[in-house]
């Protein structure tokens, strides 16, 4: 049983030093003899448990077997029979939690690299040409779909290869959602997004831009028009703020609108691009998830030279996914961990000069089951700071639950849905992604579109 | 892509657009406002919505030309298309029969009074219409805002066209009993006016355009503090009770980007030269 004492295959990464200074891919892919090397690990299970850790239940020992073959291209194919966007489930999926998981071989040694894999075959295809597959006859039904984020892109693909009629309504003035707006360059390149986007248009779906629904037109408004269904997944845009004194002074921003600055409107390339950004020399990024880490990792390239991650819990408790947070320690980041933030000092014109922290301690577990942080009296101290980010998390956007009648939400603002459907209180809408789980992974909001589009079908079949 | 049917250049930075958008002419009410690009590299502009045709499917925007991305807006010509035109977003001013109103409007924001004053007259409200200028070159609008308000003044900061300054407003209010004021226009001139009605207890209504990215209630840059509470601009406003605004803060946080913005446009300017 060589797979188990053999190591898993490192994947190539620009080196710490070189890629705080830009912002291409910093993990490079496999080569072909790289992806070779780590297909032949895997022991093609009979019974595989990867898959049970798949939200969209991918055909792993059958794309990789077709690897091992050399069939790159069919094994691309093999994978989009599940999941539309390969090339970007390949990155940014918390593989380490799903299909790797569940990996016989990672019971005694590592876990085969699935979505190095993935990524690997996912690129093969888009650097061969994406070829169309044969689409089947027009079924006639038609059905609209709210926000081309990575629930709705999927929801669109599964539908239109089973013949409906596809119109998606994006409020932004290019589709992928956060994808394109949240996510880094250097995490996930936009291009590959938009190659991805692309492969849903070339299955015939059509993409309405600037189209913000609740405004342009409601969802009521939807069905007059002649859609039989609408799949809602407009996703949590929502920033959370802290509400803490001084949080209104210039230099504070939401993670989403430094993201959505420096990846949306690309304000790394200023004055290339119009859109600016401020980036102080020393930064403070509050939280501890992906959104802080990459809002920590594109300040360094912005060129911060002091960036803090400042957690109310210790390392443990980070709830980034532990590489990112291995990338932003090679990279210079400084964790000041068991701090929370209580109030924001400025310089007397309007700008952020100092942020004030108390010291935590983890005391008994809450209701998650994490140790609960508590702040350990007269142990506040001050660090210099010019640009803070705030990386708490963000909302269910609420524009949609507020302007369509009898659409259920929760006092979280999420959408309710029957878990087994994604059907929604109202007839014919369904939801899913972020907007009805609130802020998660992309891979489970492919899931729930995966879900949502089976219902639909079903739903549209019966009519 | 999203045609101009026609172009005005009404004063020496002003310009007007009538915009093909019929799903955005359809829907759109005044108060509201359109997020546009003018092209890929562009900036997201959000410009208050000054008039629609449902029928001809046409918006209409005035925007002044005082950053890079404006200027390249203005660039563009009759029968030539705008990439991204958003909207209709934020939330409409309530239109109903105050009795006898004041509406004040300064500067490019008199196209997205008007476009306010025209729907306030059909419900029946009595509209004294104050629009201020820099000077005599930057007047605009005259004539149509004369066609609808029942009283119009023109005013201009140095005096060489109506009269000078804010004086006559004060006169105003203390000759008259409004029941409610209605302002949009550059933030100083908002809040000095709300400042002005206070003391008379006048519900006063300003219409507020921090710096914003997405217009869509992603971002929070335009933020604002409002009786307060912070609020968002884009999806809470952009209407806001005018006695309640926190304006020193707001001032504050509309300048974060000025060094940017005098780059952007230095380094346009020696493109332009090569």
């Amino acid at each position: 049983m060589a797979a188990f004492n053999k190591p898993a295959t490192d994947m190539p990464k620009q080196s710490p030093e070189e890629r705080v200074n830009n912002f291409n891919e910093v993990a490079q892919g496999y080569t072909k003899e790289l992806a070779l090397q780590e297909a032949d690990r895997c022991l093609q299970c009979k019974n595989p448990q990867c898959r049970k850790g798949c939200p969209v239940n991918i055909d792993i020992p059958a794309f990789i077997a077709l690897i091992k073959e050399e069939k790159f291209i069919e094994s691309a194919k093999k994978i989009k029979e599940f999941n539309a966007l390969p090339a970007i489930c390949g990155r940014v999926c918390p593989q380490e939690n799903q299909c790797q998981k569940f990996c016989i071989v990672g019971i005694r040694g590592e876990p085969i690299e699935i979505g190095r894999l993935e990524r690997f075959v996912a690129d093969a295809e888009r650097n061969a040409g994406v070829e169309t597959p044969e689409m089947p006859e027009p079924s006639g039904h038609k059905v609209a779909i709210v926000g081309a984020g990575p629930a709705g892109l999927t929801v669109a693909a599964e539908l239109k290869k089973k013949g409906h009629h596809i119109e998606m309504f994006e409020a932004l003035h290019v589709a992928g959602g956060v994808l394109m707006y949240g996510i880094p360059q250097f995490r996930l390149p936009k291009e590959i997004v938009q190659a991805e986007v692309n492969y849903v248009k070339q299955l015939g779906v059509e993409i309405h831009l600037d189209s913000m629904v609740g405004k342009l037109y409601t969802v009521q408004e939807l069905f007059e028009q002649g859609f039989e269904a609408v799949f809602i997944g407009s996703g949590a845009g929502l920033p959370r703020f802290l509400n803490l004194p001084g949080e209104n002074l210039s230099g504070i921003y939401s993670a989403n609108e430094f993201l959505i600055r420096t990846n949306l409107m690309k304000a790394y390339r200023f004055p290339e691009y119009d859109t600016p950004i401020k980036i102080g020399k020393n930064v403070a990024v509050i939280g501890g998830g992906n959104v802080a880490m990459d809002s920590a990792r594109c300040s360094l390239r912005l060129g911060a030279e002091n960036v803090h991650i400042i957690y109310r819990r210790g390392k443990n408790e980070l709830p980034a996914r532990h590489e990112e947070v291995e990338n932003a320690e090679e990279e210079g980041v400084i964790f000041t961990l068991l701090n929370n933030p209580v109030r924001f000092h400025g310089d007397g014109r309007g700008n952020v000069k100092e942020i004030e922290l108390i010291r935590m301690e983890l005391g008994e577990p809450d209701d998650s089951g994490r140790r609960r942080p508590e702040p350990i009296p007269n142990t506040e101290w001050r660090i210099p700071i010019d640009t803070v980010i705030i990386a708490i998390g963000q909302s269910p956007n609420p524009i949609i639950q507020q302007t369509t009648e009898g659409l259920e939400s929760t006092r979280w603002g999420t959408i309710i849905t029957d878990e087994e459907t994604m059907k929604t209180t109202l007839d014919a809408v369904y939801a899913g992604g972020d907007v009805v789980s609130g802020a998660a992974t992309v891979i489970s909001a492919m899931g729930a579109g995966k879900i949502a589009a089976n219902s639909i079908d079903e739903y549209l079949q019966k009519k | 892509m999203f045609k101009i049917v026609s172009k005005k250049e009404l004063t020496p930075n002003v310009k007007y657009f009538e915009v093909h958008a019929p799903a955005i002419a359809h829907k759109s009410k005044p108060g509201q406002f359109v997020i546009v690009r003018a092209k890929e590299t562009g900036e997201r502009l959000p410009i208050t919505i000054a008039g629609s045709d449902p029928e001809k499917g046409t918006v209409d925007i005035y925007f002044a030309e005082v950053g890079k991305s404006s200027t390249e807006l203005g660039m563009l010509e009759e029968g030539e298309s705008i990439l991204n035109f958003a909207g209709p977003l934020g939330n409409s001013v309530k239109i109903e029969n105050y009795g006898k109103i004041l509406c004040v409007g300064g500067g490019v924001f008199v196209g997205a009074m008007l476009y306010q004053i025209e729907a306030f007259k059909e419900a029946g409200n009595h509209i004294t219409a104050v629009f201020g200028f820099r000077n005599k070159d930057h007047v605009m609008l005259e004539d149509e805002v004369k066609a609808v308000a029942d009283e119009t003044i023109i005013c201009t900061d140095d005096g060489s066209y109506g009269e000078e300054g804010m004086a006559i407003v004060k006169e105003l209010l203390e000759k008259n009993k409004y029941d409610h004021v209605f302002t949009i226009g550059p933030t100083s001139l908002q809040k000095h006016l709300s400042d002005m009605t206070k003391p008379y207890g006048i519900p006063t209504m300003v219409n507020l355009f921090p710096i914003m990215v997405d217009g869509m209630g992603m971002c929070g840059a335009c933020r604002v503090t409002v009786g307060g509470s912070t609020l968002f601009s884009c999806v809470d406003g952009p209407e806001f009770d005018g006695h309640e605004v926190d304006f020193d803060e707001l001032i504050m946080r509309m300048r974060v980007y000025n060094p940017q913005e005098k780059i952007a446009m230095v380094v346009k300017k020696m493109e332009d030269e090569q």
